[in-house]
């Protein structure tokens, strides 16, 4: 990963996340939400809110629910009950008022999941350019500034198949910068990925945290959560069974759920 | 024996055959573009989120793909054409090249939908969630990720559908239209008598259109690949 000392601030810039509504409310608020996936509940009364420039990271066993919450905060999964207001407004229904809705709220898959016909540059002005419809130009010299920041201009003419895991990674990070998102939603980032290209994610992920990006991150990466998050929140069985700073939750977890889910992590 | 294997009247008559294939490729080349655009328009029905347009979708694919092509080509001309008078041109043949060409590509585009409904399918699910999650919309992303990469995981069973339709064109110029190469070797078969080698003539005909088409879907199957 390339020094970030000197590349372009990305939370900045016009149409920012800084420039509108300055000083509202919480950025994202996530009110009793219930959701079913056949008979199972996967969303328990579900209650989240993040501040703007806060990193939230969402921890849990696999099964309890978080992936399904980051999901359902871009309405890829529709829920059942309760409310989801971004920036103080409720989440629409399917349909053009969503997808702009959307083009605010940036996301990182797991699977990476790169227009696989595309190559890196047109994955990253393809948003700018088709959605807030900027000039080409403009889009693609705003796309090599975050490939650059991201390490990976030198490939920006080749396509996904051709990168490795974690290059393909930092090129969906810049995806979804490249559309100067209020917030980024990351749903494990990193459980795709090889041991050695772990980092080179995470260190794109936590300087983005040091900028003032607001995030709230899936993720099994607890020296991520120690180091950029300002909350982390432990969920079991479709709850939030515990909702802390990393230093209190880490040392001196509350609930039975978590201590049992902690010894089991970092005992080894 | 020296009967069967000689070819001069094939020979003699090759501006006729030649004539006959003209029109075979005319009425191919105009179907072939129909047929995938029609194709291209069911199959964004088919896997649209209204449940209407999916239902419409459904039965008219299966409707077109189970219909015998000649009665679908009767239909259009006995039926809509002679008895409701819904023509193109009041001149007969351009009518009937017209109707020819609508039932055959409405008929292909149903096979065309399929097959590109499978290439939908090997397009990861992920890529549509990606492509929804930067705002755009279903038609767009239908439009710009999901269609293009289906057509390239497509392009050798399109191959082979367009050869059918190829073939189908002798069906349906039969009943529709009467200008086409076997409507001409028909022809020749009345004025000269059957003959082997006019048939072995008019059967290379077909083979020298469907086999570099064939090789040509081959050869851009493999290079249009999307690496994944």
């Amino acid at each position: 990963m390339t020094d970030s000392a000197g590349g372009p601030d990305l939370t900045k810039g016009g149409g920012g996340p800084q420039d509108d509504t300055p000083g509202g409310g919480p950025l994202v608020v996530v009110e009793n939400v219930n959701k079913h996936f056949g008979d199972l509940h996967v969303l328990r009364d579900i209650n989240l809110t993040v501040q703007r420039g806060e990193v939230v990271v969402v921890i849990g066993p696999s099964g309890s629910g978080k992936s399904t919450l980051c999901r359902s905060i871009n309405r890829l999964e529709p829920i059942d009950s309760g409310k989801i207001l971004i920036d103080g407004r409720e989440l629409p229904k399917e349909g053009k008022e969503l997808a702009r809705l959307r083009s605010d709220v940036g996301m990182v898959f797991q699977s990476f999941n790169l227009f696989a016909h595309k190559t890196i540059l047109e994955n990253v002005t393809l948003g700018p350019v088709k959605v807030r419809k900027q000039d080409k130009q403009a889009s693609e010299k705003h796309a090599m500034e975050l490939l650059e920041r991201v390490g990976i201009a030198n490939q920006a003419h080749k396509y996904p198949a051709q990168l490795s895991g974690g290059q393909q990674q930092r090129v969906a990070i810049a995806r979804s910068l490249a559309m100067k998102p209020k917030v980024m939603l990351f749903d494990e980032p990193t459980s795709a990925l090889d041991p050695e290209m772990i980092n080179e994610v995470l260190d794109v992920m936590t300087s983005l945290a040091r900028e003032g990006m607001t995030m709230i991150v899936v993720t099994h990466e607890m020296g991520f959560a120690r180091k950029a998050a300002q909350k982390v929140v432990f969920m079991a069985d479709g709850q939030i069974v515990e909702s802390n700073t990393p230093e209190e939750f880490f040392t001196n977890p509350q609930t039975e759920r978590a201590q049992d889910f902690l010894s089991k992590i970092l005992t080894h | 024996m020296n009967e069967l294997f000689n070819f001069t009247e094939v020979f003699d008559n090759l501006d006729k055959i030649l004539s006959g294939f003209w029109a075979t490729i005319r009425l191919a080349s105009v179907t072939a573009v129909l047929a995938l655009i029609i194709g291209t328009v069911l199959v964004s029905f088919r896997v649209s989120p209204t449940p209407v347009l999916r239902g419409v979708g459904t039965v008219v694919v299966n409707v077109l793909r189970n219909t015998p092509l000649t009665l679908v080509a009767l239909l259009c001309v006995s039926g809509l054409s002679d008895v409701l008078k819904v023509t193109f041109s009041d001149t007969p043949s351009v009518n009937g090249y017209w109707w020819a060409v609508t039932a055959l590509s409405v008929y292909t585009g149903a096979f065309v939908s399929e097959a590109l409904r499978s290439g939908v399918n090997t397009v990861p699910l992920g890529q549509a969630e990606a492509a929804r999650s930067i705002g755009l919309t279903f038609g767009q992303s239908l439009r710009m990720i999901i269609l293009p990469q289906a057509f390239r995981a497509v392009i050798g069973p399109l191959g082979s559908v367009l050869i059918a339709m190829i073939k189908n064109t002798t069906i349906v110029a039969a009943v529709a239209y009467g200008v086409d190469a076997v409507s001409e070797m028909k022809i020749m078969f009345f004025d000269l008598g059957a003959s082997l080698p006019i048939f072995i003539g008019f059967a290379i005909g077909y083979l020298i259109l469907t086999l570099p088409a064939g090789f040509f879907f081959g050869w851009l199957a493999k290079r249009m690949a999307v690496a994944r």
